[in-house]
């Protein structure tokens, strides 16, 4: 070793600067390419169905003006859709990857543990039981994401616990909820079906700007400080010790994370339903594209995006008949979770 | 360049859940020193190490940073005056050696300040001294134990502290590595006046590097002082239970344990010539 902590030497600055601008370049550079991609596919699923409008109807109906047919078409029917897929998609991605990356495991996605199932039972309890509006539902979905995922922490975490412990009760836990959303929907009336249909699968089929706007207004208000927190989320992943060791209130930080996460969630799910697996999906396919550089969080939520998008696409038209979007993000995600479950076996861990 | 910190433990009670592991303990860690706590497995050496970095929080007694409680002072300016390098620090996936040592800028970052070029100098600096340089872009998780803890303790030098705290920082390290890390360490006492205080699993390197040494047996200070002093037969039975002789080092004159086993008597000078 050399000697001590005076000037370091050129080579060394220059290799650390350069991996910098490096790095962060290369979050840029995928994070643009991300967010044009989501651009393109939004403008096309406004273009797009059984009818094509081109993209001068579309800005038109976009800027207020009367284009006929496209006005109803793209503006009460495929704009609220398309809206309603955007941000459940954001939300499922930004929401998903933080408890991936504080457990350091893609298996503790929150559709996977529990914490959207909590809000689906709570929704349908809501709809069908006390014929509650959507924004009311919104935030009692959001109250038992939240109570979920206490419930998980608190089961999984006396006599301090593992993240694997976690999952395993988190799954539990997602089992019991689907069995409540289950036997709420066997008693439903007739006519509250539909709606409660929504939270099972995940559905964008019956979506309107009732419904988009409290997901729009979650994404505006905790996007921001989800991202804010995202160097936090990345000082966590050093473990706990290290996190504090550098100065980081570890508690706090967490409780922080956690809260605007399940806002994310609660509200994406109030808005479309459980949509399977995209929380699940979304912060692996992120990491991969990103490679170690930066935080995943907002490309997370830009995959996240992309597929709920593309997938209602698919579910709408590749098969003749609507399919609920869930049926095409639920077709994607099992063999990755089955893929993730047999590596974990083996190898006793599945890091993000 | 280096302000002298005082760090003491007074009377902490130390546990996890109702299990106590240390009770009422006292300990200085001398400013501009070296210090080495030395101890069995179990106890209670790494505990108190961490409720002197503020990692844990002790049921009775207080640990005091400069006369104030360590836990009431905020933990990011903690930060920039004590580091630790705990036991089994996780490397995020994939994370590059240059991109780690940078997370211990941390606590000079404020919620709006940008990453400087001093912050880059740091980084450098730390990477040089630790000899890693050379690996700057490489993923951490592809290195050797001992690279990856030279890369740990560069993230620790990145933070550029008064006062640097670690557990174990030669574990995973060959000989010559440990060393390496033993003298760096020693450096940085020299030339900056950094306070260094580690728990360390070999006595024979702890009572070399060490102006200060502690013995740990069962959540108590057995004995602390000059290691001369300290590191005797009798102390070595009483921390390890272990008969041992204890001789001075042939090469810096400070005791040497070379311990007994049961398949080996003591070999009397005569004897050991005729063999």
């Amino acid at each position: 070793m050399t000697g001590v902590l005076t000037t370091p030497a050129p080579t060394a600055l220059t290799s650390v600067v350069a991996g910098r601008t490096r790095r962060r370049r290369r979050w840029a550079l995928i994070t643009g390419i991300l967010a044009l991609l989501v651009v393109v596919v939004f403008s096309l699923s406004l273009m797009l169905g059984q009818t094509a409008y081109s993209p001068a109807e579309v800005w038109g109906v976009l800027t207020g003006q009367r284009v006929p047919g496209a006005s109803f078409t793209v503006g009460e029917l495929r704009l609220p859709r398309a809206v309603t897929g955007l941000f459940t998609g954001l939300c499922f991605g930004m929401g998903g990857v933080v408890f991936q990356s504080m457990l350091r495991n893609a298996l503790a996605s929150p559709d996977v543990i529990g914490i959207n199932t909590g809000a689906s039972a709570a929704a349908v309890i809501g709809i069908v039981v006390f014929g509650l509006g959507e924004t009311t539902v919104s935030f009692l979905a959001m109250a038992a994401a939240l109570a979920a995922a206490l419930a998980i922490y608190l089961l999984a975490y006396r006599n301090g616990g593992s993240g694997a412990r976690l999952i395993l009760v988190g799954i539990g836990v997602a089992a019991m909820c689907q069995a409540v959303v289950s036997y709420v929907i066997a008693r439903a009336a007739e006519y509250d079906l539909p709606a409660a249909m929504r939270w099972i699968t995940g559905n964008l089929n019956d979506a309107t700007w009732d419904r988009a706007l409290p997901v729009l207004v979650a994404v505006l208000v905790l996007g921001p400080v989800l991202l804010a927190l995202a160097g936090r989320l990345e000082i966590l992943r050093m473990g706990d010790d290290t996190a504090a060791a550098v100065g980081l209130p570890v508690e706090r930080s967490r409780v922080l994370l956690i809260v605007t996460a399940v806002g994310l969630l609660a509200f994406g799910t109030a808005a479309a339903g459980p949509i399977a697996f995209v929380s699940f999906l979304a912060g692996p396919i992120a990491v991969r594209l990103l490679g170690p550089v930066g935080s995943p969080v907002l490309p997370a939520g830009l995959v996240g995006a992309l597929l709920v998008l593309v997938a209602d696409f698919c579910a709408q038209y590749a098969f003749g008949t609507r399919l609920p979007v869930g049926v095409i993000t639920g077709v994607l995600g099992a063999p990755y979770l089955i893929y993730l479950l047999v590596r974990s076996s083996r190898t006793g861990g599945t890091t993000l | 360049m280096t302000v002298e910190r005082s760090l003491v433990a007074e009377g902490v009670t130390l546990g996890y859940g109702d299990r106590t592991i240390v009770d009422s303990l006292d300990l200085q860690i001398p400013p501009g020193k070296v210090t080495t706590i030395v101890g069995a497995n179990a106890c209670g050496k790494s505990t108190l190490l961490k409720a002197m970095a503020r990692l844990l929080t002790p049921s009775a007694g207080q640990v005091l940073l400069d006369g104030k409680s360590i836990h009431r002072q905020p933990t990011k300016q903690v930060a920039r005056v004590l580091g630790l390098l705990p036991q089994s620090p996780i490397a995020p996936d994939g994370i590059a050696v240059s991109d780690l040592v940078s997370r211990g800028r941390h606590p000079h970052q404020g919620a709006l300040s940008r990453w400087t070029s001093a912050d880059d100098a740091a980084v450098a600096r730390a990477l040089d001294a630790t000899d890693v340089a050379h690996l700057a872009d490489r993923p951490v998780d592809e290195l050797s134990g001992g690279q990856r803890q030279r890369v740990w303790i560069a993230m620790a030098l990145a933070q550029e502290t008064d006062v640097l705290l670690l557990d174990e920082p030669t574990t995973f390290l060959d000989i010559s590595h440990q060393i390496d890390v033993l003298d760096l360490l020693a450096d940085l006492n020299r030339d900056r006046g950094t306070t260094v205080a580690m728990v360390l699993h070999d006595l024979n390197l702890a009572a070399r590097y060490a102006d200060h040494l502690v013995a740990m047996a069962q959540g108590e200070i057995i004995a602390a002082g000059d290691p001369a002093a300290v590191l005797t037969e009798g102390t070595v039975r009483r921390v390890f239970g272990l008969d041992s002789r204890v001789v001075p080092d042939p090469l810096t004159g400070r005791p040497m344990v070379i311990p007994i086993g049961r398949h080996h008597t003591v070999a009397e000078p005569e004897q050991a010539q005729t063999v």
